[in-house]
């Protein structure tokens, strides 16, 4: 359909820019156009009928067997028709024939008495015995009437004096002069008494060999009656074959109808379970194979049903527990916060002792509070409860927000971050708390690994989509611990410390935040070389990304 | 004299702390534990400023805010344990100013409370005009007045000062996070979703249609500006 279209509108287009110049040059421009214009709806009208068949064979299944039946039964009727006709006029040819041939045998035996009676050139005397033998043969037999008599003398002169006389084809005249008394056959136009056209005939010849010379007998018999038996046979034939492909078609018609029809509303209705209307039953009746399928189906779905429903009552009391553990821990958390914070504050009356048991309490209350944040975070997503809310950013203000945050820790490493821009914007659909979030986890880890050397941050984006990088050049990646980063709780060395205090939940957060964009977040690491954290987002949520506008190794690395 | 402030929180460690905090910094908190209560006491402390806990035995806290937001327009600071959108931004909507996640640093619930409490300084007696030419909207900054078609509009001090941030500068686009640090006193970025939520109620009041504004404009993908005088 659409090449169709996009096809006609090209012409059009040729069209168009045809008539644009037709009005300043010749009428041959005009011709060519109107021709093509002939030629485009001739092709239109063609194809889209086509076109549709092809669909409908295609989607229909009741159209593609009452077709496919239609045709096959077309082929048989017509071969059983076209033999039917066939042998219906042979026999009926046949039939006539052989009385044909009796009826001329019995002729020539009355007849050559008549004409032994006759003298050789006695034209009088010939012309009688012709007149008698034509009246005489003509009312004798079964077939009386139904046949003229033709006679032909050897002396051209006395033929049969009808001035009607028939027409006798002459290579049957040849056929029955040299013929051994034999008879000779053919189909030939016949005249009819009070019928202006000759009618379709079968002529009988014969050799009447007498004293007076070789006369021709021929009895012409019209089919006329035969013909019109043969067509009415061929009408009926023709009708009847009509009405069988009709009442196939129809039949097939109605009977894959219904097959097919419980068939669509199975997959309609699927189509709606699948579309999260688990209420969805079909329609059972009786207990043929349809209603088997009908029940099994009925029966997949209640089991669809209960199984998610027990899913979503299990994430909903996941989603319940979390929300309330949040609430009671987070109250009494806040009071020992505030009270923590209020010794720290006096901790320069306190003793060495009491003070530093003040610090303590307080950096270790910092910890605790970013384990359960992050706690709290992860199991909302393994609760599948984390909602995307994507509003346009620009990711190099969430970049610089992300760098600025992260600036303070960098300094108390004695780490500079270099962020490297190459582009002005890069405007995504995210959740710019999310983002920036792993952001400042990536920077804070590339951190917590940089070893006093650069950390750099690089921010690109295309057509499709939107990344960050940010690398440190520390001690790296072994082999195989690049899939193993984001790994709840993981630590590539375990005697190192965690300088920045993550809780080793960070990773794993951020790449279920990459997730929910459907974005991408890669881990790229040698030893001795550093490692690179790659944030892919698509501009666009819930578009799927196939490439990243940065590379993930570092392109000293990749040369 | 010391600003007051109204705790309605039912757990009395917690309100007690916050006592101790609140009297360390200057000032004078008022207790209520029970949600039903918090209207009358509410109306008795007449506080300058109330934190309100959104999960509270008798009335929730969304309710309170609804019925204190409905008689006065004092900042309401919510404290919150969820973290998630949703009651978030019932919170936001039900009429708070602005919320503070449990646990808190003190220094920074003193620092959301000084924010709000903080007026614009009111020098230079002057009169703002933003919105269509046909009906204008005239802020009278020293009085607190917003008039739109001959009506007062009544707002609170957080919906006006928003107002009056944008009015300043009309032809200047706000970020989201230049509003939350110039209305809400954020030194850093912040939950752009107060900023969101409080532009919707402020079109609410303002706006001949809130769904076509006129007043308050967005400007896609950066923020808001005040629509033309």
């Amino acid at each position: 359909m659409i090449n169709t279209g996009s096809e006609s509108s090209g012409l059009t287009d040729i069209g168009s820019a045809n008539s644009g110049s037709a009005s300043s040059g010749s009428s041959d421009i005009g011709l060519a156009q109107r021709s093509m214009a002939v030629l485009r709806r001739v092709a239109s009208t063609v194809a889209s009928p086509l076109r549709r068949f092809v669909v409908t064979w295609r989607r229909s299944l009741q159209f593609r067997v009452a077709a496919s039946t239609v045709a096959v039964t077309t082929v048989v009727v017509l071969v059983i028709g076209l033999l039917l006709v066939d042998q219906i006029s042979n026999g009926l040819l046949h039939a006539k024939r052989d009385a044909a041939v009796r009826q001329a045998v019995a002729g020539l035996d009355s007849a050559r008495p008549k004409f032994n009676g006759v003298a050789p050139g006695d034209h009088a005397g010939i012309n009688q015995a012709v007149e008698q033998i034509s009246s005489e043969l003509a009312a004798n037999g079964s077939n009386a009437g139904l046949f003229t008599i033709a006679v032909r003398s050897p002396d051209p002169s006395v033929d049969s004096a009808q001035t009607d006389e028939p027409v006798i084809p002459p290579a049957l005249r040849a056929e029955v002069r040299k013929g051994k008394g034999s008879i000779a056959v053919q189909y030939y136009p016949v005249q009819v008494q009070g019928q202006a056209k000759p009618v379709v005939g079968l002529i009988v010849g014969e050799p009447v060999n007498t004293n007076a010379g070789t006369f021709e007998l021929y009895y012409l018999f019209p089919l006329a009656a035969e013909q019109a038996t043969i067509r009415l046979v061929q009408r009926t034939v023709l009708l009847a074959a009509i009405s069988l492909i009709l009442l196939v078609a129809a039949i097939t018609f109605l009977v894959t109808r219904q097959v097919v029809r419980p068939v669509r509303v199975a997959a309609q209705t699927s189509r709606r379970l699948a579309d999260g209307d688990l209420s969805q039953r079909l329609q059972v009746s009786g207990e043929d194979e349809i209603a088997q399928l009908g029940e099994s189906f009925n029966n997949m779905a209640t089991s669809l049903q209960s199984q998610i429903q027990r899913l979503e009552e299990l994430s909903r009391l996941q989603q319940r527990f979390t929300s309330d553990v949040s609430h009671e821990l987070r109250t009494p958390l806040t009071t020992v916060r505030m009270a923590a914070e209020l010794l720290y504050n006096h901790r320069e009356t306190f003793a060495p002792e009491l003070a530093r048991s003040a610090e303590l309490l307080t950096n270790e209350l910092d910890r605790f509070e970013n384990l359960l944040a992050d706690l709290l975070e992860i199991s909302r997503y393994d609760a599948g409860a984390a909602r995307l809310e994507a509003d346009e950013a620009d990711l190099v203000g969430v970049v610089e927000r992300a760098v600025r945050a992260s600036e303070v820790l960098a300094q108390r490493q004695g780490v500079a971050l270099n962020v490297q821009l190459d582009a002005s914007t890069a405007v995504a659909e995210m959740d710019a708390r999310r983002i920036e979030r792993v952001l400042r986890n990536l920077i804070g880890n590339a951190l917590d690994h940089a070893e006093g050397r650069p950390v750099e941050i690089r921010l690109a984006a295309d057509d499709q989509a939107v990344a960050v990088t940010v690398r440190d050049h520390g001690i790296g990646l072994r082999p195989g611990e690049a899939g193993l980063v984001f790994n709840r709780f993981w630590r590539g060395d375990p005697s190192r410390s965690r300088l920045t205090g993550g809780t080793g939940l960070g990773l794993a957060i951020s790449l279920e935040d990459a997730r929910l964009h459907g974005g991408w977040l890669q881990a790229w690491g040698e030893r001795g070389r550093g490692a690179v954290f790659r944030l892919t987002l698509p501009r666009a949520a819930g578009t799927s990304l196939t490439s990243s506008p940065l590379p993930l190794a570092p392109q000293e690395v990749q040369a | 004299m010391k600003p007051r402030v109204l705790v309605v929180d039912d757990d009395s460690s917690l309100a007690e702390m916050l006592g101790i905090v609140l009297r360390s910094d200057g000032f004078e908190p008022a207790f209520v534990p029970d949600g039903s209560r918090a209207l009358v006491a509410f109306r008795e402390v007449k506080p300058d400023i109330v934190l309100l806990d959104l999960m509270l035995p008798g009335m929730s806290g969304i309710d309170v805010c609804r019925s204190i937001r409905a008689e006065s327009g004092t900042p309401i600071i919510m404290l919150t344990a969820k973290t998630d959108t949703v009651d978030v931004v019932l919170g936001l909507e039900s009429g708070a100013d602005d919320y503070v996640v449990k646990p808190f640093k003190p220094k920074e619930l003193t620092a959301r409370m000084r924010a709000r409490l903080r007026r614009y300084d009111e020098a230079g007696g002057e009169t703002l005009l933003i919105g269509p030419p046909d009906s204008p909207v005239s802020i009278d900054v020293p009085a607190h007045q917003v008039v739109r078609d001959g009506v007062q509009i009544s707002l609170t001090p957080l919906e006006f000062d928003l107002l009056v941030a944008l009015a300043r500068k009309p032809r200047q686009v706000f970020t989201r996070e230049v509003l939350l640090e110039q209305v809400w006193g954020y030194r850093h970025a912040a939950d752009t979703r107060l900023v969101n939520v409080h532009v919707q109620r402020l079109r609410s009041k303002v706006e001949r249609d809130p769904e076509r504004p006129e007043v308050v404009l967005t400007v896609r993908g950066v923020g808001y500006k005040a629509g033309p005088p």
